[in-house]
């Protein structure tokens, strides 16, 4: 699940990770009595607004933008509320803004150089241990900089013994190039980074940029939460933090049926029992000269619910000009699904584009048979390479 | 020979009462696997399928001798039933559940580091030595005993795999369900060591998927190492980065971790990469003769 930035702060700020203070508002009227308040409780001259979407990149395509008096924020948010916000994360068709983010101007002139850092908390899969990465070269794409100067990038391994051990904390501010009273926040930074991303069971925390003031105050400007949705049992409160908005709704829709969906672009779309399989799946079309439409993963039951909801879903895009059922039935039999399937077709009456039915495993002659028998217009198949053959025919 | 189990080891079932434990016990019983007893806190001292249970696996191993362990238990419980299966010396377990926390994996394996228990999984179809013994979910009946080895990240897949390899009369040695979680126990490499040095083994099927460098780490290995024709196939050749495609496991995080990446290094490393999932047993059947 993914999680807003002023929704990451609130989070951070929990936890004791100095932040870039702000207040969300949902209309420019709310934005003005937002930014003064924020006047009044940090002192600030300027506000900074930004777009609240789930998509990286939001500077470029204007979702961030300085408003140096109340006139100024009145307009800029009149402007960005509502907006279709395009981002390199986002699509050409872009993402609907429906709320902003008023920050204080934390780029204010000092006696110090500002500085900016890259720091993230993710998982090393490879040693199966938590790790932080940072780099001096803060504020820019983190893949640029993995590309362009690989060197900067900086990495420490969390012992999940002991959690992450001040010596650590003390070498990430010393490469980071700190001393001083900025060296203290910096380790005190990361000791209450880390403790925000294990209390929500975090997959990736990402700070970008983690600021240096120009008085020395280590601050994190932006932030991006990817959580574990397998750990979100024990975090009710975390998912009241859900916003649908911000959701595919085919997939939202398959959720509540329990189904794993992912939209894609293409015109052949499939429904799948297993995870590899769909994906496998996915690739057979490509390589038969169509596109994949979507991921389904109906899981191990396949019933006539299931597949009746998957089709539905499959059949609400346009540019799908054929479906692919591909079951394997293990301890689901072959013939129920196909009773499953005949029974979904029926129900839902008008499919106008061809399907193909593969099944495969336990009793799928019989599968076939009924199938075939069925006078609907599904074409059966058994192998998948006979199913390969048939997708090709039909794009 | 096979590799992890076979008619000799010792099953215990945790979460054994459950709906899932009970009706895979049943199916494994049927196989012929030696299951011997299970584990439900609660119910100790009960029978079910005419079993003994037992409220913790240390009794559950003192009285039946148990070696190795298939957890069905709830997510939320699965890395404790994890730890305590390696706590009371059970020196393989089989993790079947899906949906374990992360950061609850994390803690896992770092337990079991100062261990000796070998994990596999979790969130896996488990492992099955055709004709000896079955310690998973999988369907027993499309497998036939002989003399190839299934590495997989995926259930399935790895069902296709297998029926494509029998239908071609290619028998199974052991196919290990190494499980779609971005923490699991065996890796890839792991369970592709025991099948190279396995005599009954003469060739491996690796199937990976996009996400991680374990297909790629195995590869490198068995440039160097390899003794066995190995034919490979990477879901997800079609999938969009960032998004996880089902298993928790499976997405793109980086350049290095796409199908393509991966089934270019699997190439050049000597393995027998096949672009269609419909090709896995025909192109195992042309590189054995």
């Amino acid at each position: 699940m993914n999680i807003h930035e002023y929704q990451a702060k609130e989070i951070l700020k929990q936890n004791g990770v100095a932040i870039q203070e702000g207040i969300v508002a949902y209309s420019p009227d709310e934005a003005v009595e937002a930014a003064k308040k924020l006047q009044k409780e940090t002192g600030t001259g300027w506000w900074v607004l930004k777009a609240q979407v789930h998509a990286g990149g939001r500077g470029k395509g204007g979702g961030v933008k300085l408003a140096k008096n109340l006139d100024e924020v009145k307009e800029i948010a009149s402007n960005m509320i509502g907006m279709q916000l395009v981002t390199h994360q986002t699509g050409p068709a872009g993402k609907k803004v429906r709320k902003i983010l008023v920050a204080q101007d934390v780029y204010y002139p000092g006696p110090s150089q500002k500085e900016e850092f890259y720091m993230s908390i993710l998982l090393n899969r490879k040693t199966g241990h938590h790790t932080i990465m940072y780099s001096p070269e803060g504020g820019m794409d983190i893949e640029q900089v993995a590309e362009q100067k690989p060197d900067r990038i900086f990495r420490e391994e969390i012992d999940p013994g002991n959690g992450i051990l001040p010596f650590q904390a003390r070498k990430i501010a010393f490469n980071l190039g700190l001393s001083g009273n900025a060296f203290k926040e910096m380790t005190r930074f990361i000791f209450a980074l880390y403790k925000a991303y294990s209390s929500v069971d975090a997959s990736l925390v990402e700070i970008n940029p983690v600021l240096k003031t120009t008085d020395d105050k280590i601050l994190a400007v932006d932030a991006k939460f990817n959580l574990d949705d397998n750990a979100l049992f024990r975090h009710p409160e975390l998912l009241e933090m859900r916003d649908l908005d911000e959701e595919d709704p085919t997939e939202v829709e398959a959720a509540r049926h329990n189904l794993n969906f992912v939209k894609l672009d293409g015109n052949v779309g499939c429904m799948v029992n297993g995870a590899g399989l769909a994906m496998a799946t996915m690739d057979i079309i490509k390589l038969s000269g169509g596109e994949p439409a979507n991921f389904l993963d109906v899981g191990g039951g396949a019933s006539a619910e299931t597949v009746e909801a998957g089709l539905k879903l499959i059949l609400n895009d346009p540019a799908v000009k054929a479906v692919l059922i591909n079951i394997f039935g293990g301890i689901v039999r072959c013939d129920r699904v196909a009773n499953g399937v005949v029974e979904a077709y029926k129900k839902l009456g008008n499919i106008n584009v061809p399907v193909i039915v593969r099944l495969q495993g336990t009793n799928a002659e019989e599968g076939k048979k009924v199938i075939d028998a069925s006078g609907l217009k599904v074409r059966s198949a058994i192998t998948l390479q006979e199913a390969a053959l048939l997708v090709k025919e039909v794009v | 020979m096979s590799v992890l189990i076979d008619q000799t080891s010792k099953v215990l079932v945790q979460g054994f009462t459950g709906k899932e434990g009970t009706f895979h016990a049943g199916l494994m019983i049927e196989y012929g696997t030696n299951v011997c007893g299970g584990v439900t806190p609660g119910k100790g001292g009960t029978r079910h399928l005419g079993l003994p249970v037992f409220n913790t696996v240390s009794e559950a191993v003192e009285a039946t001798g148990a070696d190795t362990s298939v957890i069905f238990v709830p997510p939320q419980f699965g890395a404790d039933a994890i730890m305590e299966a390696a706590d009371a010396g059970i020196a393989l377990i089989v993790a079947i559940t899906e949906g374990i926390p992360v950061a609850d994996m994390v803690k896992v394996k770092h337990y079991l580091a100062s261990r000796n228990s070998r994990l596999i999984g979790p969130n896996c179809p488990g492992i099955i030595s055709p004709g000896k013994a079955k310690v998973g979910i999988m369907p027993g009946f499309i497998h036939q005993q002989g003399n190839i080895g299934v590495v997989s990240r995926s259930g399935t897949l790895t069902y296709e795999a297998v029926d494509q390899l029998t239908k071609l009369g290619l028998g199974q040695s052991t196919c290990i369900g190494i499980g779609g979680d971005p923490v699991i126990g065996t890796s890839t490499l792991d369970a592709v060591k025991l099948l190279m040095d396995d005599d009954d083994t003469e060739g491996i099927v690796i199937i990976g998927e996009i996400g991680g460098d374990m297909e790629v780490e195995a590869a490198r290995w068995i440039k160097e190492h390899g003794t066995k024709p190995v034919v490979g196939f990477i879901a997800g050749q079609t999938a969009p980065k960032g998004r996880r495609m089902g298993h928790a496991g499976a997405i793109i995080g980086g350049k290095e971790d796409t199908a393509a990446a991966k089934m270019k290094i699997m190439n050049e490393c000597g393995i027998h990469v096949v672009e269609s999932p419909a090709l896995i047993g025909e192109t195992m059947a042309k590189v054995l003769k």
